[in-house]
């Protein structure tokens, strides 16, 4: 399993695609930072935390989509699948690798934090409460990335399905605000990520939606591993 | 050592093996012969675990790959149709992954560098996988395979796209580690079966056509007798002395092969080769070659899938 989370992170820097990731999300972060902090003159980031949940909605896509479409199309699932490893390690180890490349992504907001100490006493409780929110938001988008992308043998086809899905899945309280329907609202509300999200960013850290994202990230991972497992019947 | 028993798949509906079974004892080389689609991948596929059966079982060292994959998977090694390669590292990254992933419990600098001196490819382990050429990628697919020393080789057509020396040693290193392994190969060359293995199976359509020892399949191909001689002489004489011997059904003459000699084919019931000379010796004609032709396994290997298509066809 370990072989297989080293590999996978070391991949993420032997093609652009690492540094890219990294690039953009940096990039967005700073100017949020800039915008809500330095320039409005506050020290509190939670703005740019409840404006970043964007940004991840495109950038998990493209951590995720090669996970396992490549494996499928350069057939090196085969080498993956004959070794003494089990299905559940293979998933495990590449969705621990993602939320690794996910965590560098995090690491701005410790910069920007550091940065604010410079001139103001910043709220070290709230940014790494948000750190862990959205560390913990990430891990669900990424359950979600790895079982699209092993659905399909295209990376890019892997990213743009996730994409859409993470937009979707985000945005559905906010189709459902247009509509006056009570069940299909609480329903909504129910499964709204961005509702969630936004408490942790406010400070409110409930259990309960903590574990709606552990929940969500274990069903993803759990699917996933029957959509390999499937494929040997296939 | 490897135990086949009634391996039935299906793709959708298409049935791609039909009650396959086979069992192949420690240090033997079991040639997979047929033509493309017969089933040979998808066979290969099933025994290292990577397919799964419709029904049937597979027994490594006694160990069946349905119930216990991962002590099954630690004896094999498999070396796909195509190799499984990760483009984007280097040979000795490569190996050394594979190594771990493996787990395998051997000193990893030494063995690493054994199973590279001896696949060769000492020489690009500092190189990207992306630009290697299809010989040497084919190695490091090989070379991955032997990591770890396992009991049982699964080796899916390991010399296409290598050139005509690397395949001579390639087919000499299969034969070596033969001896200590126990291989499978898949083909659809021949030569490269009858050169390599101890048994072969021929599969078409999903089914097993025909199983048997290289040696005696070629034998028992047919039960006439062949040979070949160059003859010095006058043509016609030649012809109807060999006609004559007693037993021969056929003689073909192939004509002038150098100044005055002359080849001939001479199908007989049975080994006539006394006779002839006899018949020769009292003449002043000189027999100056005379060699049995076995009959090629290709010959058989045609027969037996042609013939098998033409029966199904017809029922």
């Amino acid at each position: 399993m370990s072989a297989i989370f080293k590999r996978e992170f070391g991949s993420y820097f032997s093609s652009p695609v690492g540094y890219a990731v990294l690039a953009a999300y940096m990039f967005f972060s700073g100017i949020f930072f800039y915008v809500q902090c330095l320039f409005l003159g506050s020290s509190s980031m939670t703005m740019v935390f409840q404006q970043m949940f964007f940004i991840v909605l495109f950038v998990i896509p493209l951590i995720t989509m090669r996970t396992f479409s490549e494996e499928k199309r350069q057939k090196t699932e085969q080498a993956l699948l004959t070794a003494p490893v089990g299905i559940p390690s293979i998933v495990g180890a590449k969705f621990l690798s993602s939320l690794a490349m996910f965590a560098l992504c995090l690491c701005s907001y410790i910069i920007e934090g550091v940065a604010l100490s410079f001139m103001t006493q910043p709220d070290w409780s709230v940014i790494i409460g948000n750190v862990f929110a959205m560390a913990i938001l990430g891990s669900s988008f990424i359950a979600m990335g790895l079982f699209i992308s092993s659905l399909t043998e295209s990376a890019i086809v892997a990213a743009i399905v996730s994409f859409v899905l993470n937009v979707l899945i985000s945005i559905m309280d906010t189709i459902s605000g247009t509509v006056s329907w009570d069940a299909l609202t609480n329903i909504t509300n129910a499964i709204s990520f961005q509702k969630k999200y936004n408490n942790f960013s406010l400070g409110l850290i409930s259990l309960s939606d903590v574990m709606f994202f552990v929940s969500v990230t274990f069903i993803f991972l759990f699917l996933t591993d029957r959509v390999i497992e499937r494929r040997r019947w296939a | 050592m490897i135990e086949v028993k009634d391996l039935t798949k299906y793709y959708v509906k298409n049935k791609a093996l039909d009650h396959v079974s086979f069992s192949l004892k420690e240090g033997e080389i079991l040639g997979f012969l047929g033509p493309n689609g017969a089933g040979k991948s998808t066979t290969m596929n099933i025994i290292t675990g990577y397919l799964s059966s419709d029904s049937g079982s597979v027994k490594i060292d006694g160990i069946d790959v349905l119930e216990d994959p991962k002590e099954a998977k630690k004896r094999i090694g498999y070396l796909p149709e195509q190799p499984p390669l990760y483009n984007d590292m280097t040979v000795q990254k490569y190996l050394e992954f594979m190594f771990k992933l493996k787990k395998v419990r051997l000193p990893m600098k030494e063995h690493l560098n054994t199973i590279c001196e001896q696949v060769k490819i000492s020489d690009v382990k500092g190189k990207i996988i992306k630009h290697l050429s299809k010989g040497y990628r084919q190695r490091v697919g090989l070379a991955q395979a032997l990591l770890g020393d396992p009991p049982v080789l699964i080796l899916d057509e390991p010399t296409v796209g290598l050139d005509p020396i690397q395949i001579v040693e390639i087919r000499k290193l299969i034969r070596d580690l033969g001896k200590q392994h126990t291989v499978i190969l898949s083909s659809h060359l021949l030569s490269e079966v009858q050169a390599v293995c101890d048994k072969i199976l021929i599969i078409n359509h999903g089914k097993i056509v025909a199983d048997e020892l290289t040696s005696s399949i070629t034998q028992t191909g047919s039960s006439t007798v062949s040979l070949e001689l160059i003859i010095e002489g006058r043509r016609q004489t030649i012809h109807s002395m060999l006609q004559k011997v007693d037993g021969v059904i056929k003689v073909t003459d192939k004509g002038e092969c150098e100044r005055g000699c002359y080849e001939f084919r001479v199908d007989s019931r049975r080994d006539v080769r006394r006779l002839i000379f006899r018949a020769f010796a009292k003449s002043d004609f000189a027999i100056l070659s005379m060699h049995p032709v076995e009959q090629s396994l290709e010959d058989i290997y045609l027969d037996i899938i042609t013939g098998k298509t033409d029966t199904e066809e017809a029922s």
